[in-house]
């Protein structure tokens, strides 16, 4: 939408501009032109309603024209002279039409005369009207920019603070401080040792999560230690199994993609099951670049669904679509009694140099 | 409560330790006796069937059933406290009368507090109905997705989806599953709000049916209808029961 037609005080505003100009080309045409001020009054207010119409298409040019281009300045001056030779033809209509009514007898010839002044004036106001058009332009821009960062920044905290309550589940940092005032009693030693375990792991979160893209040993570490803390408060009902291809622990993946699997199993597994259950990790090279993670669970089909099914694997999903798009592949199936995710994703050198 | 006798207490949770703090916690307390301890909700609706407790420590989730089914099942004459990691039930705790609430972990005199409430709570009869009761074993607006019927001490789970219909009978409603009857203490009207109206219709006064199993539907006398269901189970139906489904099955 042209800034000058967008609402009605504008464009009046805009029309008043021209008042000085018309007062400017009336004295002209006095002075220069030798006209009777009746003659100049009736050319020169047609001629300047005119000429704003047409400054004004200038910034058409502007809006598709970069001033960083070295062309631009002489496009713009081109331009600007054809619009002051249509002003001067314009003028020359007008004197013809005039000529006609014989209440103005030479206004041809008086015409003719101010022709290299209207042509140079009508070249000048043109440009002058790019010029002010390209410093509205620049501060519209600015003023998105402006817009755009705050609302990128509004953004990423949301999505910070959201990664930051999906790193911790306040259930299992409560259940624990639950379990270590339980130890505090009976084993001591025990509960110093959870309560470092459980700090160790919140520090490792915490840090991991501010990362791009990290090493799957790293991530793997982060699931040992949360284990270590879990299998304080399910003792023998907990079974972890794991198989990892050591070849594939200098694998770049986004941070905390895989303890929420863990996490979940466990939830939504051993914790439903009164004998216990079992988790089971597999990683593997499914080919040269692309990575196959599994990760087994048995759980109760009986059990009452807890809230917050589904959103764990959910982040999943989502982190996994903004690192890798479409190159990714998440598969949840139940069998039995038994609960698979599977995984799937590429190696990415681009993303892994990007995080180095 | 009896004058010079223990108070007995079960402690219900899935975690070791989570028993064990509540454990060592109430040994301050020389008239309290500890006479069982679950680990799941099938064994804490045995253990209250069988033992008659006056005050249960109960955790919220658990395997097998969840806290607040417990409570369903074991009625509203025993003194109960929450013991939950999280706050995110305390409301529905407050709307079943629960004693109290202890968000784990949880200091000795916060838990001292907790108990003296107990005491004088037990031995009083809880205003609270088995509609209150069943309406919050499901998260507000959503609809329940199972059922939990007490067959003796035993415990039976009726997923939604096997639910054939359910009948009025007294105070009671008859749950029919797959040729089995169950019943429980609920009217028909509070089992109504819980299903989801979209596959359960009410087609009688006392008789609700899931839509997947009507067969068909015959005229019966003069102003009736029988529904018929796959089985060949015969259901009457009211004249205004009979639109109902009529609308939910034209529109299918």
């Amino acid at each position: 939408m042209h800034p000058i037609f967008a609402n009605f005080r504008r464009l009046l505003l805009y029309l008043l501009a021209w008042g000085p100009v018309s007062a400017v080309l009336i004295y002209l045409f006095v002075s220069i032109g030798g006209m009777t001020s009746g003659l100049a009054v009736a050319l020169a207010i047609p001629l300047c309603l005119y000429y704003a119409f047409v400054c004004l298409s200038a910034w058409y040019s502007c809006r598709g024209t970069r001033l960083q281009n070295s062309s631009a300045w002489l496009k713009h001056f081109i331009t600007a002279a054809g619009a002051g030779l249509s002003w001067v033809i314009v003028a020359r209509l007008l004197a013809i039409a005039f000529s006609s009514t014989h209440y103005f007898p030479g206004v041809q010839e008086q015409v003719k005369r101010e022709v290299p002044l209207l042509w140079a004036a009508g070249t000048f106001l043109y440009l002058l009207s790019t010029a002010v058009f390209y410093i509205l332009l620049s501060s519209q821009a600015a003023h998105e920019a402006e817009k755009g960062v705050v609302e990128a920044q509004a953004l990423a905290r949301e999505s910070e603070l959201k990664a930051l309550k999906a790193q911790v589940n306040p259930h299992f940092v409560f259940n624990c401080l639950n379990s270590i005032s339980a130890l505090t009693a009976t084993d001591p030693a025990k509960a110093r040792e959870m309560c470092i375990l459980l700090a160790e792991f919140l520090r490792k979160a915490l840090g991991l999560g501010e990362k791009q893209l990290i090493p799957l040993e790293q991530e793997l570490d982060l699931i040992h230690t949360y284990l270590s803390v879990e299998q304080i408060r399910f003792g023998t009902r907990l079974k972890f199994e794991e198989e990892t291809n050591a070849d594939t622990h200098a694998w770049m993946l986004p941070p905390l993609l895989l303890q929420p699997l863990i996490e979940n199993a466990i939830r939504h597994g051993v914790a439903t099951l009164t004998e216990g259950g079992w988790v089971r990790l597999e990683i593997s090279n499914k080919s040269a670049d692309r990575l196959a993670i599994q990760v087994r669970n048995n759980f109760d089909a009986d059990a009452p669904r807890k809230r917050g099914t589904g959103i764990g694997l959910k982040n999943v999903r989502g982190r996994l679509d903004t690192t890798y798009g479409q190159r990714a592949l998440l598969d949840v199936r139940t069998e039995g009694e038994c609960f698979h995710v599977s995984l799937e994703v590429p190696s990415d050198m681009k993303a892994a140099r990007q995080s180095a | 409560m009896k004058q010079h006798e223990a108070i007995r207490v079960i402690i219900v949770d899935d975690e070791d330790l989570a028993r064990q703090i509540i454990r060592e916690m109430l040994q301050a307390h020389p008239e309290i006796e500890v006479v069982g301890e679950c680990s799941n909700g099938f064994d804490a609706v045995k253990a209250v069937a069988e033992i008659k407790p006056d005050l249960l420590f109960l955790d919220i989730q658990m395997p097998k059933l969840d806290g607040f089914e417990v409570l369903e099942l074991v009625g509203n004459d025993i003194a109960v406290i929450f013991a939950t990691a999280y706050d995110e039930h305390a409301l529905r705790a407050f709307e079943v009368h629960a004693v109290d609430y202890l968000l784990k972990p949880f200091r000795a005199d916060r838990f001292n507090e907790a108990l003296a409430r107990a005491k004088e709570r037990i031995g009083k009869k809880i205003p609270v109905s088995p509609e209150q009761l069943s309406a919050t074993v499901r998260d507000p607006g959503q609809y329940a997705e199972r059922i939990v019927v007490k067959d003796g001490t035993r415990v039976q789970i009726i997923p939604v989806s096997k639910l054939d219909f359910a009948e009025a009978q007294d105070d009671y409603i008859a749950l029919a599953c797959q040729g089995k009857k169950y019943l429980k203490q609920q009217t028909i009207s509070s089992l109504e709000t819980a299903l989801d109206p979209k596959s359960f219709v009410r087609i009688h006064r006392s008789c609700l049916v899931n839509l997947e199993r009507v067969g068909r539907i015959e005229p019966y006398g003069k102003d009736s209808h029988i529904v018929i269901l796959n089985d060949g189970t015969r259901l009457p139906a009211s004249r205004a029961g009979l639109k109902r489904l009529q609308e939910f099955l034209g529109g299918s």
